[in-house]
């Protein structure tokens, strides 16, 4: 009975991976069909005329200078500003320190739409108009949060002892900062960064409301996909998968790299505390 | 407060302070007040702004009725509002998709707590993680392109003789919850595992020697335990269900309404940015209603929910 359970489970866990990846094969797969419609039944041979047709597409050009210029104002907005909350947050105890972290955490809560729409509405009275700079503001308000819990997960690990022993030896404040919280943060800096970079670049929601008339990605396929589509969608699709799998394993090769040295390094250090005893 | 400028001196607290405001007031704060406020004011031509006619007023609420259609509620039949009609079909297919995908990640998330092997767990994360990294637009499309008439899925199931005639699986809501399901269901795995993964196994060992069945220890021990990993991803999910606008507007039809497509025709298509405030509004108040809801329900905080 015990054997037979954990088979099913093992075959159930397979049948979620397919179930999972297989989508996103179909989807790869259709760009390579020589079909005017995006699918990969029936398969009418081999063609790479959507890659050439999608690098001819001088608008997904341009929507993706968009994406990654916007993606990277929220970078440089939101880890600033959620690392501050998350330091302001961990100084503080008591109510006041629910009610903060209540309200930083909140906007992840909120729908997208939402706060598209507020954020329109907000700056419209100040007569800023629509544009990518509202979707920016807009993206960093609850891009900021996740930034946020990153920074104060990493904030309980501090030995903020370090901090008054560099002040007691004279360190100035800008010295403690930059010599020794920030180098303790940046594993959750980096972290943030890259959350808040592929969150921007998924972003629709917020987006639709306060582009104005600027193309991002997602809205561009959005809009193709909702009027005739050519599998030059799917070829773009298949790239930016790529794109993004190329990093996230680069990230998980790199972040393993780091823990086997971390953990290299304690042995060493237990060895010569060993050695020290005997 | 006083321990960060004993800390950080005047100047750096000061500008941990204000990244703070900027964040919650401005960017936060104050647009939700004016999405408040603009709600109650009528959508007006801009010379008639500010003069005697832009007053307060419920009116733009009073807009999500008007018009009749019948609708079936556990059977009875009655006259509703289309746009009534819409909001509670997208609340009640948001729990229906919350329901699923609990169903399909408490076997996962057992599964990757209690049985498999830790040695294998971080691949098995790193495949689980691959769709998170796709937008979902992309994932949305992928649906579209399998359930499409003359789609793969279709041309199998004739293969295998399973049907005769193709499905057409676009139409009403089915695919609407398919998308949502795919999108989303790792936003139950990840707080369920969470949850269970800090239960000792020996209590699962302890009920098996005591006799107890397998259901009864899933009953008894693991279901009790895993509470705030529950209460954590049916918020999610059902918070990202009932507010996602793509999903809706690639997997649906026209029989299909999405609330947030409602919002979306009011603000882009008719361009009436009081009522599509008021409409949003309701959304969030309904939303938060919902969040309130399940963390009384399951006794967690938000501080729970977040992890």
């Amino acid at each position: 009975m015990q054997k037979y359970s954990r088979i099913l489970f093992h075959v159930y866990m397979g049948a979620f991976l397919i179930y999972l990846l297989l989508p996103l094969l179909v989807m790869g797969g259709a760009a390579f069909n020589d079909s005017k419609l995006p699918t990969i039944i029936p398969w009418k041979g081999f063609t790479d005329q959507w890659f050439i047709a999608m690098w001819n597409d001088n608008r997904i050009w341009i929507a993706l200078r968009n994406t990654v210029l916007v993606a990277i104002a929220v970078v440089i907005i939101a880890v600033p500003v959620g690392t501050a909350g998350a330091i302001l947050v961990n100084s503080i105890n008591g109510r006041v320190r629910s009610i903060l972290y209540g309200m930083m955490v909140a906007p992840i809560l909120v729908p997208g739409v939402v706060i598209g729409i507020s954020t329109l509405l907000f700056w419209n009275q100040f007569s800023v108009g629509s544009g990518l700079h509202l979707s920016v503001l807009g993206q960093v308000s609850y891009i900021a949060s996740f930034v946020m819990l990153l920074v104060l997960a990493r904030l309980q690990s501090f030995d903020q002892g370090l901090e008054e022993a560099a002040l007691d030896l004279g360190a100035t404040h800008a010295q403690v900062m930059r010599r020794i919280l920030l180098p303790h943060l940046y594993p959750a800096l980096g972290a943030g960064a890259a959350i808040s970079f592929f969150q921007s670049i998924e972003n629709f929601n917020v987006t639709l409301f306060t582009r104005g008339g600027a193309d991002t990605l997602t809205v561009y396929v959005f809009s193709k996909v909702r009027s005739g589509i050519t599998p030059t969608i799917n070829a773009l699709a298949l790239l930016l998968i790529l794109f993004t799998l190329g990093i996230a394993i680069w990230y998980e090769v790199s972040r393993r790299r780091r823990a086997r040295i971390e953990a290299a390094r304690e042995a060493e250090g237990r060895r010569a505390e060993d050695a020290e005893l005997a | 407060m006083d321990d960060l400028l004993r800390r950080y001196g005047r100047g750096l607290t000061w500008g941990f302070v204000g990244l703070t405001f900027f964040w919650l007031v401005i960017l936060v704060i104050l647009p939700d007040f004016k999405l408040l406020e603009s709600s109650f004011r009528p959508y007006l031509p801009v010379v008639d702004v500010g003069g005697p006619k832009d007053t307060y007023s419920i009116n733009n609420y009073l807009r999500i009725f008007g018009g009749e259609v019948p609708m079936s509620i556990f059977g009875f039949e009655v006259l509703i509002s289309p746009r009534v009609k819409v909001l509670l079909y997208t609340l009640w297919y948001s729990g229906v998709v919350t329901l699923v995908t609990f169903l399909l990640a408490y076997p996962l998330a057992y599964y990757l707590a209690k049985i498999v092997s830790p040695k294998s767990l971080p691949t098995l994360f790193l495949l689980l993680f691959v769709p998170l990294w796709v937008s979902e637009v992309l994932r949305s499309f992928a649906w579209w392109i399998i359930l499409a008439l003359k789609g793969p899925l279709n041309a199998v199931l004739i293969a295998l003789g399973i049907i005769d005639t193709e499905i057409r699986w676009i139409s009403g809501y089915s695919p609407v919850i398919i998308g949502l399901v795919y999108t989303y269901v790792l936003f139950m795995v990840f707080p369920l595992y969470n949850a269970m993964q800090s239960l000792d196994s020996n209590q699962i060992e302890a009920a098996d020697d005591l006799g107890a069945p397998w259901w009864r220890i899933h009953w008894r021990v693991i279901l009790p335990h895993s509470k705030p990993g529950i209460a954590s991803g049916a918020v999610m999910v059902f918070m990202l269900s009932a507010g996602s606008l793509l999903v809706p507007a690639i997997m649906g039809s026209t029989t299909s309404g999405w609330f947030t497509q409602t919002i979306q025709g009011i603000m882009l298509e008719e361009q009436d940015w009081n009522t599509g405030a008021a409409f949003a509004f309701m959304l969030l108040t309904i939303c938060t209603l919902v969040v309130t809801l399940a963390m009384w329900v399951f006794k967690v905080k938000l501080s729970d929910i977040a992890k």
